[in-house]
């Protein structure tokens, strides 16, 4: 720990700086590997474009998570739930009306994305509530099944015929069912740019790019620009979160943490700011959600597996639970080593080593090795597999975390509830101060 | 006199728990709409019959597999995620070695270990069942239970031992990192397709009223397993020095421990049973439906949660009857509501028996 803080104190620029010397550290081993490997330009900006993505999305599901479980201790194993659900009623507000002969079977209500952003948040955050408002009596472990089989009963639902069409406001709209909800609105990055009348300057912008990447750069271009757009919304959670957790309602959350019946005998109505920072989260992972899917132009409900669920949740125990620095570094360092990594290590040593002949199975994989020792096909089948045989590493992972490191890189879970330094010769007149703060009105 | 002392305690129990009342209301509409059904003819007897049928079976394989989740859910404070690839694990040692016997000499050694992965030996082709091939079932009974107690002592001995004193929701953590590691490894090796194990039973017709009530022979064989080892179970810790330890360890494990009462060894002796049981619960699994993949364990947890959290956790009566109560309810719900919510149903049952009544039914009992 302490070996960690003094670096983490001899980066220039605190929490940010450390924050953007571990982002600049993973870009740069990405860009070295592919240079090495003789990555086209493109090729390397494609990468780039993806792991910023993930590294985004992932960096903001950690700090909802963070603000539920780092700060206040509700232990949320549903986020996926949150996730779909503030997508699809993004969907089924902001797609545009239904046509018949269209590619898609259902349309939406066709008001503007930013109604359908607000529209799935709030319902994320009512679907908090709902699960919460009884939920919160209950033990931890017993929040966390409750959560979890919700966020499998939103799947179901959207999973079902039932809800596939329907009609609302007199409009053919619906979910689509198994078979995906085709997500025919407005390019989310056009209508961002156009909502400022920047899209031409945008598309200019583009062109430029044709001095490096010669033939249809808007693709490469649009996937940097969007993942960028996404470490903007990081910086606005982060920001958000803090205030959060270093306001009055923040020590309440984290006194909720330490001790619930102590500060339930402060006066504090527990229960109620548990529900809040219970929604709040709700609402932040139903946008990360909708930030995620937006521009996939489809979705199905079968994404939404609690596997995701598990992914955040590495994320934010890497990261340190109750920190948000902790939470964006958690969020990267997964995106870029646990998420990505396997895949990207797929891809380079294909280009090493062109294995066309990949077995097909377990079985053809092994059996040379058995009967004349080769190693080959087994090696083979095992780079082929990778997206599973990652889980497997994720899940060891996860154990190793627990077993040697259960505070993470930065879990430093006594952060000082006082808004102001304690430490040095201000510490006694400061906590003083701080004791008549905290017994204001301003809390609840 | 009578009547108004029921009235006033009746009252009582209302203003109390209104949510019982509510609950109860809920059910006697449900069960009041099934018996006009039947009685306009809505719903065929024999039709209802079979889905209770179908019920009952799912729910012995969820209490059975339940038992092992209880268990350790009371005496290790945690509730083991990992679980569910237990059942998985033990679905498919019992079943690779289930094929070996039943397939020895028409198909390769490998494909049968595999289990047919890529679809290189069908169980329908083996002509795999309980009344074909006897003994291939009894020695796949045998080698999931065993199997899956070595895995279960073998993650303990590497994974919870060592975090034994850490909080529960540390334990419950690291075993979702066990269940990822063994769900994809086994992925890795077995592959990810949905294979058929069985070829089709024999089966006899009931005939209920206005129809019949298929049972197969992979259902009695479930009904005889799945009820020999609940009662191997209850005599065992009724009978044996071994229960009490357990009650007593699942009350309060240091008092337990000064009393003389050797702890590891009995959170072995969990892991054994509980371990065992759960083998052969995913063995059964698939041979009374026939299909074999390597989601089918996780997929069973939740509702098994369920069963072991309606049952009152540490109760292992609680687990038998929960799991025979969410397995109708998967079962039985699509009579009223969309089958696609089937499972939704049985969580729903899960989430309002927690608010209901958080300490299950047979409330409080550890272990016996």
């Amino acid at each position: 720990m302490s070996v960690r803080d003094d670096v983490a104190e001899r980066i220039p620029g605190g929490d940010a700086g450390l924050i953007v010397a571990v982002l600049l550290v993973i870009y740069a081993a990405y860009v070295l590997a592919g240079v090495g490997l003789g990555y086209s330009v493109r090729g390397q900006l494609n990468t780039i474009g993806v792991l910023t993505f993930y590294i985004g999305v992932f960096a903001m599901l950690a700090l909802a998570l963070n603000l539920q479980w780092g700060y206040t201790g509700l232990f949320n194993i549903g986020i996926v739930g949150f996730m779909a659900v503030g997508i699809y009623v993004m969907a089924l507000v902001s797609k545009p009306l239904y046509e018949s002969g269209g590619a898609a079977q259902v349309g939406g209500l066709g008001l503007p994305l930013i109604v359908g952003i607000v529209a799935g948040m709030v319902a994320a955050a009512l679907l908090g509530a709902v699960i919460a408002l009884p939920a919160l009596r209950l033990r931890a472990d017993y929040l966390a099944i409750v959560t979890i089989a919700m966020s499998e009963i939103v799947r179901f639902s959207f999973l079902s015929g039932e809800l596939q069409q329907f009609r609302l406001f007199g409009e053919r709209v619906g979910f689509g069912g198994g078979s995906g909800l085709i997500l025919d609105f407005t390019n989310p990055l056009e209508a961002f740019f156009q909502s400022f009348g920047l899209w031409d300057a945008y598309l200019g912008f583009v062109s430029v790019f044709e001095v490096i990447i010669p033939n249809n750069p808007k693709p490469v271009v649009d996937g940097l620009v969007y993942g960028a757009v996404l470490l903007g919304f990081v910086a606005v959670y982060f920001w958000l979160l803090k205030r959060t957790g270093e306001s009055p309602f923040g020590r309440v959350l984290k006194a909720i943490r330490e001790d619930e019946d102590a500060a339930n005998s402060l006066g504090k109505n527990t229960n109620r700011f548990k529900i809040k920072a219970f929604m709040l989260g709700c609402a932040l992972m139903g946008l990360a959600g909708i930030l995620w899917l937006m521009t996939s132009g489809a979705v199905t409900p079968n994404f939404f597996r609690p596997r995701i669920t598990f992914f955040v949740w590495i994320a934010l125990i890497i990261g340190g639970a109750g920190s948000n620095t902790g939470s964006v570094l958690g969020g990267a360092v997964f995106a870029a080593l646990l998420y990505q990594g396997p895949r990207y290590l797929k891809n380079l040593i294909d280009t090493v080593i062109p294995n066309a002949d990949a077995p097909s199975g377990f079985g053809p994989a092994v059996s040379p090795l058995i009967s004349n020792f080769d190693p080959a096909p087994l090696f083979f089948y095992t780079i082929d597999s990778v997206r599973q045989l990652q889980l497997v590493f994720m899940g060891l992972a996860l154990i190793w975390l627990m077993h040697n490191r259960p505070e993470g890189m930065l879990g430093h879970r006594k952060e000082t509830a006082a808004g102001i330094p304690l430490t040095g010769s201000r510490a006694s007149a400061s906590a003083e101060t701080d004791g008549g703060d905290a017994g204001g009105g301003s809390d609840e | 006199m009578g009547i108004a002392e029921t009235y006033t305690r009746g009252r009582q129990f209302a203003i109390t728990r209104p949510g019982s009342v509510l609950v109860a209301l809920v059910g006697a509409v449900l069960l009041f709409d099934l018996v006009a059904g039947l009685a306009t003819g809505r719903h065929s007897f024999s039709g209802i019959g079979s889905l209770v049928w179908d019920g009952l079976m799912r729910g012995l394989v969820v209490g059975l597999a339940g038992i092992g989740l209880s268990m350790t859910y009371s005496i290790l404070n945690f509730a083991n995620f990992a679980h569910g690839d237990y059942i998985t694990a033990g679905a498919f040692s019992g079943w690779a070695t289930t094929y070996l016997v039943a397939g020895f000499g028409r198909a390769d050694v490998g494909a049968l270990l595999l289990v047919g992965a890529g679809g290189s030996v069908f169980g329908g082709t083996l002509g795999i069942g309980v009344t074909t091939t006897p003994v291939a079932v009894v020695a796949g009974i045998l080698v999931a239970g065993i199997a899956t107690v070595a895995l279960a002592l073998l993650v303990d001995r590497t994974t919870f031992r060592p975090i034994r004193d850490a909080d529960g929701i540390t334990l419950l953590i690291t075993s979702v990192g066990v269940a990822f590691a063994l769900r994809y490894l086994m992925q890795f090796v077995f592959g990810s397709d949905v294979r058929g194990t069985t070829s089709q039973p024999p089966a006899m017709a009931l005939y209920l009223v206005d129809g019949a009530v298929r049972i197969n022979a992979h259902d009695v064989a479930l009904v005889v397993v799945a009820g020999a080892l609940m009662l191997g179970v209850h005599l065992l810790l009724q009978l044996t020095k071994l229960g009490k330890a357990m009650r007593a360890m699942a009350d309060n494990e240091d008092l337990a421990q000064i009393t003389g009462i050797p702890t590891e060894r009995v959170v072995r002796a969990v892991w054994v049973i509980g371990g065992g049981l759960t083998g052969v619960a995913g063995y059964m699994f698939i041979l009374w439906k026939g299909t074999l993949g390597f989601n089918d364990g996780w997929l069973l947890l939740l509702l098994i949660f369920a069963a072991v959290i309606l049952g009152g956790i540490g109760s292992i009566y609680g687990a038998i009857v929960g799991g025979l109560a969410i397995g109708l309810t998967a079962s039985v719900s699509i009579v009223w509501i969309p089958s696609a919510f089937a499972r939704a149903a049985a969580f729903l049952v899960m989430i309002v028996l927690l608010l209901v009544k958080p300490e299950g039914l047979f409330s409080g009992r550890s272990t016996a």
